[in-house]
């Protein structure tokens, strides 16, 4: 499946939310996903709801964290 | 003091709100956050792509309220899914809204901004803009719902202080909403300029990470803020032009 990840194109077989989130931050090493969310095609999916939302081919999906700022 | 300041029914127990970047490492920005008092501090949204401090900020600063922002953002719909996903990230209403026009000043883009301030007060947040410091675009901010209104002292990141006080004053008696002077505070004096302006409080984050030691700038910047505030509430002299003596005239010594 063709998806669009953070701006680039990334094939994945990631059928859910939860499986990209996993497969992304899997050197991230994360305790829990505080700090962290996700919006796809432009709206933000909570994260209960992750693991129950598939993806389909050409999905915009966005992940974001908290960073030091201004 | 019983005079606090309460943003959307929140009291809080400083008027300095510091940001989180650009400090030597880590520990330093933990101790100058600590020594500058502040209970609001302000974070980004980046993707996770980027490399660098991420949440371990979050996990540093626990404890401390969260102002995410929406900084480098160019359009009130982009401002607007940052600051949704900040909500979700963080978990908290409160953003501050910034979306600039220009990315070499940048300055605010007016329209984009009211446009998002707008959505986003709709949507349950608790809005405080970063915006030009003119009393119409502040009371426009403020008839859109915002919590409050953060004006520039002058140019982010330029340490320029209040380039325009005679602006900050009539904002600051105009305005319903606090009014928290955000980017351009340079050194200690520019935060009790703005807070002798009127201002309700102050958002810095250069003066004090760039600060050749930040933990005692933040320590002054601390200690500016609460200057300020006491010298406009205890309200000022008039400024006279010829010299008026404070000892008494009678009694001199030799006369």
């Amino acid at each position: 499946m063709k998806l669009i990840v953070n701006g680039q194109e990334r094939d994945s077989a990631a059928a859910t939310l939860d499986a990209l989130w996993r497969e992304e931050t899997a050197e991230l090493d994360l305790p829990n996903t505080k700090g962290f969310a996700i919006a796809l095609n432009g709206k933000v999916v909570r994260q209960p709801e992750w693991a129950k939302t598939s993806l389909s081919d050409d999905d915009r999906v966005e992940i974001i964290r908290a960073f030091a700022g201004g | 003091m019983s005079d606090a300041l309460t943003i959307a029914g929140v009291t809080l127990s400083s008027r300095l709100f510091i940001g989180t970047a650009g400090y030597p490492n880590q520990r330093i920005m933990v101790d100058a956050i600590q020594a500058s008092g502040a209970d609001l501090v302000t974070l980004s949204v980046r993707r996770i792509s980027l490399q660098g401090h991420g949440s371990d900020t979050v996990r540093l600063l626990a404890g401390r309220r969260f102002l995410p922002n929406t900084a480098g953002c160019e359009t009130a719909r982009d401002a607007i899914l940052t600051a949704q996903l900040a909500r979700e990230a963080l978990g908290t209403n409160w953003i501050k809204v910034e979306v600039i026009g220009d990315r070499e000043t940048l300055y605010p883009d007016v329209g984009e901004l009211l446009e998002a301030t707008r959505e986003l007060v709709d949507d349950g947040f608790v809005v405080l803009p970063y915006c030009n410091d003119d009393p119409v675009v502040c009371a426009r901010l403020a008839d859109l719902g915002a919590a409050a209104v953060m004006p520039m002292g002058s140019l982010i990141g330029s340490g320029m202080g209040v380039a325009n006080p005679g602006n900050l004053e009539l904002i600051c008696a105009r305005s319903p909403v606090p009014v928290i002077v955000d980017a351009g505070i340079g050194t200690a004096s520019d935060a009790v300029i703005a807070m002798e302006c009127g201002a309700s409080g102050v958002l810095l984050n250069t003066a004090v990470a760039k600060a050749d030691d930040p933990v005692r700038m933040a320590h002054a910047m601390r200690h500016a803020v609460e200057a300020g505030w006491n010298a406009r509430q205890a309200g000022r002299i008039a400024r006279r032009g010829r010299a008026e003596p404070s000892s008494p005239q009678l009694g001199l010594v030799g006369s």
